[in-house]
C-alpha cells in the first residue's frame, strides 16, 4: 500500500510543464520571497505586532503544492503561512493589511499573521496550536468525502508538530476512513530551536505513516519540480482513490523560528550551506536551460514583485483599523451572548 | 403523556435530526455496533447505517477535532464523548478550535457541532470518572453549554443543539440516563438560552440544573416541610447563554437564593450566577446568596463518602435555613 519511492523530478508533470507554467511557479516563489522580506522590514519598523513566522526558504513547498491543486481544493495551514496563503491566491495586499491589523485584511484584522483565512480562495487558516490543524483538516476532508465534493484537502505541519499525539491519531483516522487528504510535513530540521534528531526517535519522519498503511514519501522541498511531482501523485491519490498521503518535504528556513529568534542553535556555515539550496535561483536555472528564458525576464518578475510589496506596505499603512464592533461580531451566529 | 427513559429521549432527538437532515452524523466511541456505552444511540446504526453512525478509535483529541473540521466543511456532527472526564483530552479541539472557528475566520467559517456525553458522578466511580465539568466550558466565549434535567428537556434541547449554527457542549448526567420522564409524543424543540420554572414557589429561589435539579424536584416537598418555606425551582437548562431574565424575575419575587451545583465550588457556574444576581438584583436580596456544591475534593470511591461529597438534602436544607435566617 505504502509507497516509499524517492521523488525524481522526471517522474511527473514537471518534465512536461510548459515555459509559461514554470514561469508562473517562478513568479509565485518570487512573490512569496519578496512579501516575506517586506514583512520583515515592516516588523522591524513596528508595523506588525505579535508573532511573525517567516517562510523564507520554503517557498518551493507551497508553490509546488498549489501547482498540483485545483483552485477550489482546500489548504489548511499551521502558523508559518504567509507564503502558503499568497500561493493559494490571497492577495499580497490583504495579507499585509491583515498583519498590520487593518480592517481590509483577509481576516478583517482579527486574525493577524497566524490566522489568515480566505475560504473563497480555498485557504482555511491559519492555526496556532502545534498540530491541532491536522485532525481538524481530517474532518474537513471527511466532509468533502461525505458530500462528494471531489475536493482534496492539503494540510501543512512542521517537523515539531509530528511528535504530537494528534498526528498519530490523524494518520490512523485518515487510513480507516479513507480521507482525501495530503498531510505535508515541512521538515526544516528545527522545531523552534530544537533540532529534529534530538527529539524524534524516527528518521526519516515519513516512515511513521508506514505503521498506519498511509502512503508516504520524502521529497526535496528545496526543489519545486520535485515538489510538483510528489504533490501531483498525492493529490491524485486523494482525488481518485480517496486515500491519504503523508509527505515529508525536507527544507530549510533561512530565517529564525519567529522574529525574536537569535538563531544560536545553528552555525553560520550550516545556514550558508542551506541558503546555497535556494529554490528560486534553482528554478531560474531550469528556465534558462530548458526554455532559454533570458535573465532580464526573470529580473523583471523580481522587480514587479518588489514593487507590488512596496505598494502593499504603503497602502496597508493608510488602511483603517477595524471598527470596535468587530470585537463581538463573529463570536456566535447571532449576538449578543448574555 | 407517554413516559420515556432520559437516554431514550436523547436517542429520539438524534434519530429525528438524522432523519431530517442528511448532514447530521453521529461519531464516537462505541456509538454504533455496541449501541452506545450508555445505550443512548441504541438502534441508530441499524436505521442510519455505518456512514452516519460511526465508531471511533479511543482518541478523543483526534475524533473531536475531526468533528470540528467536518462541521467547518458543511456537516452537522454529533460527537459523543463517553464521559466529559475523557473530553479533557479533547479540550484543544473544543476550546482552541471549535470555539474559535467563527471569530478567527472573521465569520467566513462556522462550526455547527454538538459535543455530547455523560457528566457528573455516576455512582462509586471515584475521582477520575465523577466530575461535573460544565464550568470548563461556560468560561469559553464561542461555546454554548446545555445541561438538561428531565427527559422532556433533554429531547427538545438536543434537537435545538443539533440544529444550532454554533458549537454546543451538551452534558448529560450519567445518573439521569436511566430515569424516566414524560415526553410529549408530538415532535417539538426547546430553545437554547431559555430556562424553566420546574416548581413555582414564593419564599426561596433554588437554581440548579442537570441531576441536581432532578433531585430537587423529588426532594422539594420534604424540604418545604422541613424548612417551612415555599420553594421555587428554577432550571436555567442552558448555562451559556444564561436566561438571566428568568432567574432575576424569580429573585425579585422571593428575595432569597440558593444555588445547587454538582461541580466543585471553586470558580464554578454558581459563582458566576451569584455575581450576576448581586449586581442586577442587589436591592431585591434579603439575604446573602448561598451556594451548595460538591466538596472541593477529588471524589472518593466508598459510597458513604461519595454521598458526603455530593450536595445533600441536609446541606441544601441548611442553605435554605441560612437565607431565611432560621437558626
Amino acid at each position: 500500500m505504502a509507497t516509499r519511492r524517492k521523488s525524481a523530478a522526471s517522474a511527473g508533470p514537471s518534465a512536461s510543464a510548459s515555459e509559461s507554467e514554470l514561469l508562473a511557479i517562478y513568479e509565485d516563489m518570487v512573490r512569496q520571497r519578496r512579501l516575506e522580506e517586506a514583512l520583515a522590514r515592516a516588523y522591524g519598523l513596528g508595523k506588525i505586532y505579535g508573532f511573525c513566522h517567516l517562510y523564507i526558504g520554503q517557498e518551493a513547498i507551497s508553490a509546488g503544492t498549489t501547482a498540483a491543486l485545483q483552485p477550489d481544493d482546500i489548504v489548511v495551514g499551521a502558523y508559518r503561512i504567509h507564503g502558503q496563503a499568497l500561493s493559494k491566491g490571497i492577495s499580497a495586499q490583504e495579507i499585509v493589511d491583515e498583519l498590520f491589523g487593518k480592517a481590509t485584511g483577509c481576516t478583517g484584522g482579527v486574525g493577524g499573521s497566524m490566522h489568515l483565512f480566505d475560504v473563497d480562495k480555498g485557504f482555511w487558516g491559519g492555526w496556532g496550536l502545534v498540530g491541532q490543524q491536522v485532525p481538524m483538516a481530517c474532518g474537513v476532508a471527511f466532509a468533502q468525502r461525505a458530500q462528494k465534493t471531489g475536493k482534496v484537502v492539503v494540510t501543512f505541519m512542521g517537523d515539531g508538530a509530528v511528535q504530537q499525539g494528534a498526528i498519530h491519531e490523524s494518520l490512523n483516522m485518515a487510513a480507516i476512513w479513507n480521507l482525501p487528504i495530503v498531510m505535508v510535513v515541512e521538515n526544516n530540521h528545527y522545531g523552534m530551536g530544537t533540532a529534529v534528531d534530538r527529539i524524534s526517535a524516527l528518521n526519516p519522519i515519513h516512515q511513521m505513516a508506514e505503521a498506519y498503511g498511509v502512503a508516504h514519501e520524502e521529497v526535496d522541498g528545496m526543489d519545486v519540480l520535485a515538489m510538483m511531482d510528489v504533490m501531483d501523485r498525492a493529490v491524485r491519490r486523494a482525488r481518485e482513490t480517496s486515500r491519504p498521503s503523508f509527505i515529508e518535504a525536507r527544507c530549510s528556513r533561512f530565517r529564525g523560528h519567529s522574529m525574536s529568534d537569535p538563531g544560536k542553535y545553528r552555525t553560520k556555515e550550516e545556514l550558508e550551506a542551506e541558503k546555497a539550496q535556494d529554490p528560486i535561483p534553482k528554478l531560474g536555472a531550469v528556465l534558462q536551460e530548458r526554455f532559454g528564458v533570458a535573465a532580464d525576464r526573470l529580473e523583471a518578475i523580481d522587480r514587479a514583485a518588489k514593487d507590488e510589496m512596496k505598494q502593499a506596505l504603503a497602502r496597508a499603512e493608510k488602511a483603517p483599523w477595524p471598527a470596535k464592533e468587530m470585537i463581538f461580531k463573529h463570536i456566535y451566529a447571532s449576538q449578543p451572548d448574555a | 403523556m407517554p413516559e420515556m427513559l432520559f437516554r431514550e429521549a436523547l436517542g429520539r432527538a438524534m434519530a429525528e435530526e438524522l432523519a431530517a437532515d442528511e448532514r447530521v452524523f453521529l461519531i464516537g466511541e462505541e456509538v454504533a455496533q455496541y449501541d452506545g456505552a450508555y445505550k443512548v444511540s441504541q438502534g441508530l446504526l441499524e436505521r442510519f447505517g455505518p456512514e452516519r453512525i460511526i465508531d471511533t478509535p479511543i482518541a478523543e483529541l483526534g475524533f473531536v477535532n475531526l468533528g470540528v473540521g467536518a462541521a467547518m466543511g458543511g456537516m452537522r456532527p454529533i460527537v459523543e464523548v463517553m464521559t466529559f472526564n475523557f473530553a479533557i483530552l479533547a479540550l484543544d479541539a473544543i476550546v482552541n478550535t471549535a470555539a474559535k472557528v467563527r471569530a478567527m475566520s472573521a465569520g467566513q467559517l462556522s462550526c455547527p457541532i454538538v459535543i455530547r456525553g455523560a457528566g457528573g458522578a455516576g455512582g462509586a466511580l471515584a475521582a477520575q470518572h465523577s466530575q461535573a465539568l460544565e464550568s470548563q466550558y461556560t468560561h469559553i466565549p464561542g461555546l454554548k453549554v446545555v445541561c438538561p434535567s428531565t427527559a422532556a428537556d433533554a429531547y427538545g434541547l438536543l434537537r435545538s443543539a443539533i440544529a444550532d449554527p454554533d458549537p454546543v457542549v451538551f452534558i448529560e448526567s450519567e445518573v439521569l440516563y436511566r430515569t424516566k420522564g414524560e415526553v410529549p409524543e408530538a415532535p417539538y424543540t426547546l430553545p437554547l438560552g431559555k430556562g424553566d420554572i420546574k416548581r413555582p414557589g414564593t419564599d426561596v429561589t433554588i437554581i440548579a440544573w442537570s441531576r441536581q435539579m432532578h433531585n430537587l424536584i423529588e426532594m422539594a416537598p420534604a424540604l418545604e416541610e422541613a424548612c417551612a418555606v415555599s420553594i421555587e425551582l428554577v432550571d436555567p437548562r442552558t448555562l451559556r447563554p444564561l436566561d438571566e431574565e428568568l432567574l432575576f424575575a424569580s429573585v425579585r419575587k422571593t428575595h432569597r437564593v440558593v444555588i445547587v451545583e454538582e461541580g466543585f465550588r471553586y470558580n464554578n457556574v454558581g459563582a458566576e450566577i451569584s455575581d450576576r444576581i448581586q449586581r442586577s438584583c442587589f436591592d431585591d436580596l434579603d439575604a446573602p446568596i448561598e451556594r451548595v456544591s460538591s466538596l472541593d475534593v477529588p471524589m472518593p470511591y466508598a459510597p458513604p463518602l461519595e454521598a458526603e461529597v455530593l450536595p445533600s438534602q441536609e446541606r441544601i436544607a441548611a442553605a435554605i435555613r441560612a437565607v431565611t435566617y432560621q437558626t
